[in-house]
């Protein structure tokens, strides 16, 4: 249980105009789980092994419990770090995986042996002590992997990218198994991915970072409903976008005029803007009559499943909307119908 | 080995080929082999035979008589047979832990990382494989008898780094091209100070990089004539410099003699290193193949 507070960390490689990270400020509660998500080369990796002390900061401080660790080494720091290809030792039998980080610690054979049984229960792998890692599958690697970081009692557990090497059915398990040890340890942890599905899924909150620079720190229905800019909302699945201006509770935009909800209007940027709503949160209706509607043609129709994706052109823009399977009415490409902007489901970012 | 993996070869012609073309290819071989194998062991068995014969001429095939006579002399500490031979294994075990441990860091930084000027750090390594050994060790001699090097078997080791380093740093960068150092930020974060890193994690994994290299280390000093001599001042009598005095002398059996207790080492240190040379220990490369 170790409260985390990354302070203006940054990162800057020699030869490179710009940083790695960028003045990158966090507070992580004690016991909590964070997502850093954000796509590839955004500098959440870097974060990480800065955290776990494998690589230093040009600037900035790590605080463990208000105590500054950018000076303590890794192997004394207690961030321990499970990298994304598991990096079990091959010449090391499983238990003397799982074992090594007590071994370096000093602590008595007898003891190591009876930890490392522990822990192979608690990953659900007992009795595999004696195999060697290529003898396991990949799952059951990662698994291991994680036995061998917890049997320390880190402070801080660092994952980076815990499902992204496993087929589907196994992530689904291994992310219930994070979650569960997380829950039961209460170990402060923070993963890495760069899938906004794993993210949702597994964080009890989300550091959405791009370009080295941390975009939005929130839980994750925040990234749905109030995205601080439209990449956020893009990278969180958002396709309507629509340039707006907003004057006092009102907002124009090129496919029609909308009456937002007092609260929100008063939040929302004032002038040009963009628009934005979640294509589940729009609805189709066969009349008109209802304000905050516009009407179109639908363009095309992806049945998904579980819901339909509508394409409708409304002048010269593409609204996308989404209903879910158990709707009633049936609505076909080239039928004429009305779109539903709810008023407290308008969403304003700022321009680009 | 050699052998094994030429037979292995041979039966791997695929069936379909035609027996006729696979046999001949197979034979030719078995042909190869039989001809290097008589260049190589066709000497050992005229020393073996002439370091136990007792008067062979010519017209004999083999040696009539049997005698142990050259292998007492070996034996008497008055021919210094064996006191050169400790020399030689002292300064050859000397050069090759030195090498490693100079050309593991070298080989790490050259395998490893990108930096300016690594282009001309590689030429300069493997410059002593172009330049003779006899021009170096002419040009340091003057410098090692003013510094009290010449004459002593550190400063022959020391020259017998100069051929040693290109081959050990070569063997070991390639160790490296293939190394993860991921392993080793992995086994700090999980509480290894730097020693354990190097005990537990990259030994492991450069140990048969390390073998090769250092048994090339072994062989090349071991077998150095020209910079001992130079270098040594005749004070410093290696195996090698004792033996070409003795093949000067004319006495057969005891330069075959001791010509044996020459080659038996290099034999024993190939054997006990071979199973690190056999394509079974992919670790050669690092962890890169796991």
């Amino acid at each position: 249980m170790t409260h985390v507070l990354v302070d203006d960390l940054t990162k800057r490689y020699p030869g490179s105009e710009q940083p790695a990270l960028d003045a990158f400020t966090l507070d992580i509660p004690s016991g909590s789980l964070t997502a850093f998500l954000g796509p590839s080369g955004c500098g959440k990796t870097t974060t990480l092994k800065m955290i776990a002390g494998l690589l230093r900061p040009t600037a900035g401080s790590i605080l463990f419990d208000g105590r500054d660790v950018v000076s303590t080494p890794a192997e004394k720091r207690g961030a321990v770090m499970v990298f994304q290809n598991y990096l079990l030792f091959p010449y090391m039998s499983i238990g003397d995986n799982v074992g090594f980080g007590l071994k370096m610690r000093g602590v008595p054979r007898q003891t190591i042996r009876r930890r490392v049984e522990e822990m192979l229960e608690l990953v659900q792998l007992p009795g595999v002590a004696d195999r060697r890692p290529t003898q396991l599958s990949g799952g059951q690697q990662q698994r291991i992997a994680l036995a061998r970081a917890l049997i320390t009692e880190p402070n801080v557990l660092l994952l980076d990218e815990p499902l992204s090497n496993l087929d589907a059915h196994l992530r689904d398990e291994m992310r219930d198994l994070i979650v569960r040890i997380q829950r039961d340890l209460a170990v402060t942890t923070i993963f890495v991915t760069h899938d906004q599905g794993e993210a949702v899924v597994l964080a009890d909150k989300i550091a959405l970072i791009f370009d080295g620079v941390l975009t939005q720190y929130a839980e994750p229905s925040e990234f749905y409903l109030r995205p601080v800019s439209g990449r956020a909302a893009q990278f969180f699945g958002g396709t309507n976008f629509f340039p707006a201006v907003r004057r006092g509770s009102v907002v124009e935009t090129p496919i029609g005029s909308f009456a937002f909800d007092a609260p929100y209007a008063e939040r929302a940027p004032a002038g040009e803007s963009v628009l934005t709503i979640r294509p589940e949160q729009l609805h189709v209706r066969g009349a008109n009559g209802d304000p905050n509607t516009v009407t179109g043609t639908v363009r095309s129709r992806i049945y998904v499943g579980t819901y339909t994706r509508y394409i409708v052109r409304v002048g010269e823009h593409d609204v996308e909307v989404i209903r879910s399977a158990d709707t009633p009415g049936q609505i076909n490409e080239g039928d004429d119908v009305h779109v539903h902007f709810p008023s407290d489901r308008l969403w304003l970012v700022p321009k680009a | 080995m050699a052998s094994s993996r030429s037979a292995g070869a041979g039966r791997q012609e695929p069936e379909g080929r035609g027996t006729v073309s696979g046999g001949l290819a197979s034979g030719v071989h078995y042909g190869a082999l039989v001809v290097l194998l008589l260049f190589l062991i066709a000497p050992l068995i005229a020393f073996l035979f002439n370091a136990f014969a007792f008067r062979w001429f010519y017209p004999q095939f083999i040696p009539n008589e049997i005698s142990f006579r050259a292998w007492a002399t070996v034996a008497d500490p008055n021919s210094k047979v064996l006191e050169a031979f400790v020399t030689s294994v002292g300064i050859a075990l000397g050069v090759t832990l030195a090498s490693i441990a100079i050309g593991l860091p070298a080989a790490r930084a050259l395998g490893l990382y990108a930096f300016r000027g690594k282009r001309v750090i590689e030429f300069l390594l493997l410059a002593p494989t172009i330049v003779p050994g006899v021009a170096i060790a002419l040009g340091l001699n003057i410098n090692f008898l003013r510094w009290g090097l010449a004459g002593e078997p550190f400063g022959v080791g020391l020259v017998h780094l100069v051929p040693v380093m290109p081959y050990v740093v070569l063997v070991l960068s390639g160790v490296f091209a293939n190394y993860d150092t991921n392993f080793e930020d992995q086994a700090r974060s999980l509480g290894a100070r730097p020693l354990a890193i190097f005990w537990y994690v990259t030994l492991p994994a450069i140990i048969p990089g390390v073998m090769v290299a250092g048994l090339f280390a072994f062989l090349i000093s071991w077998s150095q004539y020209i910079l001992t001599f130079l270098i040594g001042s005749g004070r410093v009598v290696t195996l090698p410099i004792l033996l070409f005095s003795t093949a000067a002398g004319g006495n057969a059996a005891l330069t075959a003699a001791m010509s044996l207790v020459f080659i038996g080492p290099a034999i024993l240190v190939l054997i006990l290193i071979s199973r690190y040379l056999s394509g079974e220990s992919g670790a050669v490369g690092g962890f890169g193949k796991i």
